[in-house]
C-alpha cells in the first residue's frame, strides 16, 4: 500500500471537516476525487500534501507515517500559482535539481548544471513545451502554465502525485488535451496520482478509481457537527450510469457533456 | 459630443499640456521678479533668472573665497553620501527584517508588534535624542534617515512576502527546497522589484529629514546651504539649491523605475 488512511478524522475545534476516513490506495492507481464544495475534499488533499495533519487516526505513506510537512516525495499542482513568476519555464523546472543538489547557493554551475539542464528539457518536452523554454509563465497561457507545472512537479518522481482542480480553469479543448497527457504520462511513468475535480466526467473517464466525498450524516442545527466520508469508492472502468445518476444527484456537480464517458 | 470622462488628449497635445503649468508658473514668476526688481534692482526676494543662474554657476564652479572649495559639488557630495548610507542601510534591512517576519512565524510574531510600534514615532521628534546619543556627526544624520524610511521599507517588505501565495512556497517545498533555498530562490527575487518600488516611495521622506538634520547640524549639505544663506534672505541660492535636489531627487525616481525594468522583465507583465 502506497497511502494508508484508518479511521483518520480531521477536526477544527467544534467542526468536525472528515470522520472516521478509511482508504487503502496502491502503487499505480489514478484516483479521482469528486464530491460538493465544502465537503473537505481540498483538506483531504491537503492532509496527504503534509500541509494540514490528521486530528485522529493514522495517515500511513508506504508504511510510515505521513511526514507533517510537505516534501520532495509527494508532488503537486495547484488549479494557479503553481510556478514562479520570476523564472523562465526552463529555471521553473531546473530550479527542482538546484534545490536538492545546491543546498546552499540555489545554483548549479558547470557541468553539473548542464547535466541538470538536460533533464529539465527532456521534462519540458515531455509535457510538450520545447518551443517556450525561454518564456516567463505570464506569456504562457494557462493550459501551458499547467503543463509547466507538471514538467516541475514530475522532476522529482514523486512517491505520489497530487492534482488540487489542475484543470479547472481551463478552457473545454485544451483541458482534453490536457487529460491526455496526464494519462499518457501516467502510464508512462507509473505514477499514483490522486486528483480532486469538480467535473464530474473528469472524475469519470481519466482515474482508475473514483472517490466520493460527502457528509453521511446531518443535523440541521449545527451544519459543522458531522464530517464528509467517502461514500462512493469505485473502479472506474465499472460505473453504471444509474450510479452516475445517483453521485450526480448527490453531490450536485454537473456532468459536463453527458454521454462519452467511459462507463 | 463626447462625455468629459471619454475625452483623451492625442500624444503631442498631451504632453503640452503637461508642460503647460511649468511654463505658466515661471511666467507668473518672471513677471512678479521684473515688476519688483522695477522698484528696487537690489530686492533680494525674487531675484530675475539671470542672477539665480550667475549665482548657481558660481557656486558651480568658482572655489569659495573662504574655503577654496567648489560650495555646490562639496554640499551634494556630503548630502548624497549621507542619504545613499541612510537609504541603503534601510533597504539592506527592509530586506533581511521584512523577509524575516513575514516568512518565518516565530519571527514574524517576535518582530512585527515592535516594528509597528517604531514606525509609529514620528521620526523628527526622537532627531534631538540621536543628536545626543551619537553626537552631531554623520552618524546622527544617517540614523535618522534610517528611522524614517526603515520601518516602512520593511513593513512593505514583509506585506510582500506575505502576498506570496502559499501556493508557492508549498511547490517549492514538494520541489525539495529547505528555508534557506525557499528565500533564496523563491522570496528573495520576487521581493526584490517591491524593495525598489518601496524605496521609490520612501525617498521623499529621506529628502525630508536629510534636509531636517543639516539644518539643525552641520557644516556641509545641500540642507544646510540654504538654511545657512537664509539669514541674508539669499534667494539667488536657495531657489537653485531647491530646483537641484528636485532634479537629484526625480533622477534617483527614474533611476529605480528603469532598473525595476530592466532587472525585473516579468514584473511588469505579472499585473
Amino acid at each position: 500500500m502506497i497511502v494508508t488512511f484508518r479511521n483518520v478524522w480531521k477536526t477544527y475545534g467544534r467542526d468536525v471537516v472528515l470522520e472516521r476516513l478509511n482508504l487503502e490506495v496502491q502503487a499505480g492507481e489514478f484516483i479521482t476525487i469528486v464530491g460538493a464544495s465544502g465537503c473537505g475534499k481540498t483538506t483531504f488533499l491537503r492532509m496527504l500534501l503534509g500541509e494540514e495533519t490528521a486530528s485522529r487516526g493514522d495517515m500511513l505513506l508506504e508504511g510510515a507515517p505521513m511526514p507533517s510537512e510537505p516534501g520532495p516525495d509527494r508532488g503537486v499542482v495547484f488549479q494557479k500559482y503553481s510556478v514562479f513568476p520570476h523564472l523562465n519555464a526552463l529555471d521553473n523546472v531546473l530550479v527542482a535539481e538546484e534545490f536538492a543538489r545546491a543546498r546552499l547557493t540555489g545554483r548549479l554551475f558547470g557541468r553539473v548544471r548542464q547535466r541538470a539542464r538536460a533533464k529539465a528539457l527532456e521534462m519540458l518536452e515531455a509535457v510538450g513545451l520545447t518551443h517556450a523554454v525561454k518564456k516567463y509563465p505570464h506569456e504562457l497561457s494557462g493550459g501551458m502554465q499547467q503543463r509547466l507545472a507538471i514538467a516541475q512537479a514530475l522532476m522529482k518522481n514523486p512517491k505520489i502525485l497530487l492534482l488540487d482542480e489542475p484543470f479547472g480553469a481551463l478552457d473545454p479543448g485544451i483541458r482534453r488535451d490536457m487529460h491526455a497527457l496526464i494519462l499518457d504520462l501516467w502510464r508512462r511513468r507509473r505514477l499514483t496520482i490522486f486528483m480532486v475535480t469538480h467535473d464530474l466526467k473528469e472524475g469519470f473517464y481519466l482515474g482508475t478509481r473514483l472517490l466520493v466525498f460527502d457528509k453521511v450524516r446531518h443535523d440541521p442545527q449545527a451544519p459543522n457537527a458531522y464530517g464528509a466520508n467517502i461514500t462512493y469508492d469505485i473502479p472506474v472502468g465499472r460505473v453504471e450510469p444509474e450510479v452516475l445518476e445517483e453521485i450526480r444527484d448527490q453531490t450536485g456537480l454537473p456532468v459536463a457533456g453527458e454521454a462519452g464517458f467511459r462507463g | 459630443m463626447k462625455r468629459l470622462v471619454n475625452q483623451h488628449p492625442p500624444r503631442t497635445i498631451g504632453y503640452l499640456l503637461g508642460l503647460l503649468p511649468f511654463v505658466l508658473l515661471l511666467l507668473a514668476y518672471v513677471a512678479a521678479s521684473a515688476a519688483r526688481l522695477a522698484e528696487n534692482p537690489n530686492d533680494p526676494l525674487l531675484p530675475s533668472l539671470g542672477t539665480m543662474f550667475e549665482t548657481f554657476w558660481r557656486l558651480a564652479t568658482e572655489p569659495s573665497r573662504r574655503t577654496g572649495e567648489l560650495v555646490l559639488w562639496v554640499d551634494t557630495a556630503a548630502s548624497l553620501t549621507r542619504l545613499a548610507l541612510g537609504v541603503g542601510i534601510s533597504m539592506l534591512m527592509g530586506l533581511v527584517v521584512g523577509i524575516l517576519a513575514g516568512l518565518i512565524p516565530y519571527a514574524g510574531r517576535t518582530l512585527s508588534p515592535l516594528i509597528t510600534a517604531v514606525a509609529m514615532i514620528p521620526p523628527l521628534a526622537v532627531l534631538p535624542i540621536l543628536f545626543i546619543t551619537f553626537g552631531v556627526g554623520e552618524l546622527a544624520k544617517v540614523v535618522l534617515i534610517v528611522f524614517g524610511i526603515a520601518p516602512f521599507i520593511i513593513r512593505d517588505v514583509q506585506q510582500r512576502v506575505e502576498e506570496l501565495p502559499t501556493e508557492q512556497l508549498i511547490k517549492a517545498q514538494t520541489l525539495g527546497a529547505s528555508s534557506w533555498l525557499i528565500v533564496l530562490r523563491v522570496v528573495l527575487p520576487q521581493v526584490f522589484p517591491r524593495l525598489l518600488d518601496a524605496t521609490r516611495l520612501a525617498l521623499g521622506a529621506a529628502w525630508l529629514f536629510l534636509i531636517a538634520s543639516e539644518a539643525i547640524a552641520a557644516t556641509e549639505g545641500l540642507g544646510y546651504r540654504i538654511f545657512l544663506v537664509r539669514r541674508f534672505m539669499d534667494m539667488a541660492t536657495i531657489l537653485p539649491y531647491v530646483v537641484w535636489i528636485t532634479l537629484l531627487a526625480f533622477l534617483f525616481d527614474l533611476l529605480l523605475r528603469l532598473a525595476n525594468r530592466w532587472l525585473f522583465p516579468w514584473y511588469g507583465g505579472r499585473r
